[in-house]
């Protein structure tokens, strides 16, 4: 990785008003997330007298059917939704590179058998897997990101493998063999280096996913479980509430949204960036 | 080709029996006794044991997965547990619905993604471009649940144009009643789908036309819509199939999201219900069901792409 791939990344990012807005937007709703605890409403106080409240100075968001400041619930599930979405992308790149490389690099049995794995677990719809995993697991945070790593980490072990198959046939890679260095010496020294934008070009996307199928269980029921919010259980609690309060409907989907947007808008940006061969936009 | 199709049939049957076997431990990883589930709390243990023995629970796990396997292939999944009915029936009954649904969404968005993608990519950064990136980008950041909560609001409770529960009107019968039905879930589907198709056709456009033999095509003095659509188009299309191939996944979570929002009586509803009603042969019988789906998509993704592209064979 050199500074210059880093600079153009820079380059393309400040050149880009789209890029600028997402970035912002992030900062803005982990800084919500990180300090909701400023906020005076606790989310999960119930006030019946104040139920179902429309959106106003009182309660920005409104409130829901149990009288529940609205605006509050949005900032802790943004924090949880954030938590899950950040986590998992860590666990899952993590997976998915150290697989991915020991695939690419050694080759052979080794390759066949995990590339056979990951076949294996990509033709079983893994949005089943997630609900069947969910009922089998208590859904705390911390299962939710494991579960969803572990459901997540294929692609990215796909796209890493082909580069460091095509990054050991390099010249300083087989000196760095000649001369007799370890295999994880070079892959620490000469292999890992160069998959750096790779890996954060798929990690930005990954985290799109993983907010993505958090909120989508949550939405079926089967996430982090009530009274917690989270933006997906949210939408599910407002589905039956259209009627009277669609703003109950409009602010975690805009949410949940506005975020996933940011992350995908940033990924392309970063991959143009890191591989201007590629051109514009 | 022949080859190929063989080979590639070859490396399906042993992806068929490894994910048999996932699904089989996923259902012995069930928490909770499916004996006990099923019996009155007080009755003896002695009966526990017979009805075990009789269900073939007392023997080891491979017994048991050959003989799931052997009725699995046979087209017997089993029974559920909460109405007792076959699984296999179950499928296919809702499995018109779904594939309907599917099908038709399927449809509109690869008719709208090909002229979309291929006007975008040709007027790179122009206003078209710009449009058509901007919708895709808003298509593939919704949630879909979202989207169809909203569609419910605006196109039913605020407009009234379109009803957005279940299949029927109660009391109505005929075709046109379905189609209305379907019109916003199809929709739904359908903008989630159009939009990846649509930035990989965009980007396939934009590559192809960099090619030289769009550039001879232009000196012998053809024009660009021709350019496009007799000669880009073929090989934008390619990358399509695989992707349809590819998407069976995806269509598995929208089929179990949007049937579920619009009650749509499918195959993602019963599976939702079967999930909240813990009825592990329901639940395993769809995952293996579409887990089939899913490998034969590829398959025929494969094969496809083989026949449309004879660059394909030697090298795989």
């Amino acid at each position: 990785m050199n500074r210059s791939k880093w600079r153009n990344v820079g380059a393309e990012l400040m050149a880009n008003k789209a890029g600028i807005v997402a970035i912002l937007v992030l900062v803005v709703f982990a800084l919500a997330a990180a300090f909701a605890f400023l906020s005076s409403k606790d989310p999960n106080e119930m006030n019946v007298m104040e139920k179902l409240r429309h959106p106003g100075a009182a309660h920005w968001f409104g409130t829901d059917d149990y009288g529940r400041d609205y605006f509050a619930r949005a900032l802790y599930g943004g924090r949880v939704s954030l938590t899950v979405g950040f986590l998992a992308m860590i666990l899952s790149t993590g997976i998915g590179v150290t697989i991915g490389v020991i695939s690419g690099y050694f080759g052979g049995l080794i390759d066949s058998l995990l590339m056979r794995f990951v076949e294996i677990i990509m033709s079983i719809p893994s949005f089943l897997i997630l609900l069947l995993l969910s009922i089998y697991l208590k859904p705390s945070i911390g299962n939710l990101i494991v579960i969803i790593s572990l459901l997540m980490w294929m692609n990215i072990s796909r796209i890493v493998r082909a580069e460091t198959m095509s990054l050991k046939e390099r010249e300083y890679v087989l000196y760095a063999k000649a001369s007799g260095q370890s295999s994880f010496g070079i892959i620490g020294r000469h292999i890992l280096p160069n998959l750096v934008s790779v890996i954060i070009v798929s990690a930005t996307n990954n985290v799109a996913s993983a907010i993505m199928m958090e909120s989508s269980l949550s939405f079926l029921g089967f996430g982090v479980q009530a009274p917690n919010a989270t933006w997906g259980s949210m939408l599910n609690g407002a589905q039956g509430l259209m009627f009277s309060s669609p703003y109950l409907a409009i602010f975690p989907g805009l949410l949940i949204f506005l975020t996933v947007l940011s992350f995908n808008v940033l990924g392309d940006i970063l991959r143009v960036g890191f591989e201007p061969k590629l051109g514009k936009r | 080709m022949r080859r190929l199709i063989i080979r590639r049939l070859l490396q399906t049957i042993p992806m068929i029996f490894f994910v048999s076997l996932v699904c089989f431990a996923l259902v012995k990883a069930a928490p909770g006794d499916p004996v006990k589930t099923f019996l009155p709390p007080n009755i003896h243990q002695a009966d526990i044991e017979r009805i075990r023995h009789n269900l073939g629970l007392d023997q080891p796990a491979y017994v048991q997965y050959a003989k799931w396997l052997k009725e699995s292939l046979s087209g017997n999944l089993g029974y559920s547990l909460v109405n007792h009915m076959p699984v296999t029936k179950q499928i296919l009954d809702r499995l018109p619905a779904t594939a309907g649904l599917m099908g038709a969404a399927i449809a509109l968005a690869v008719l709208l993604a090909i002229p979309l993608g291929l006007a975008a990519g040709s007027n790179r950064n122009k206003w078209v471009d710009k449009l058509v990136n901007l919708f895709a980008y808003i298509g593939i950041s919704v949630p879909l649940f979202w989207l169809a909560i909203l569609f419910v609001y605006f196109f039913s409770i605020k407009m009234h144009w379109l009803p957005s529960l279940g299949m029927h009107t109660i009391g109505k019968k005929g075709a046109i009643d379905v189609i209305k039905h379907g019109i916003l879930p199809c929709s739904v589907l359908a903008i989630s789908f159009l939009s990846s198709y649509v930035r990989y056709i965009r980007s396939g456009t934009i590559s192809q036309l960099k090619e030289d033999y769009v550039q001879i095509q232009y000196a012998f003095g053809s024009g660009k819509r021709t350019i496009l659509f007799r000669h880009v188009m073929k090989h934008v299309l390619l990358p399509i199939i695989t992707l349809l191939g590819m998407s069976m996944g995806e269509l598995v979570t929208g089929a179990i999201v949007t049937e579920t929002v619009f009650s749509w009586p499918g195959i993602g509803s019963l599976g939702m219900t079967a999930v909240r009603g813990l009825d592990y042969p329901v639940i395993l019988g769809i995952t293996l069901f579409s887990s089939l789906l899913l490998i034969i998509g590829n398959l025929l993704a494969d094969i496809l792409y083989g026949f449309a592209d004879p660059r394909i064979k030697t090298t795989r």
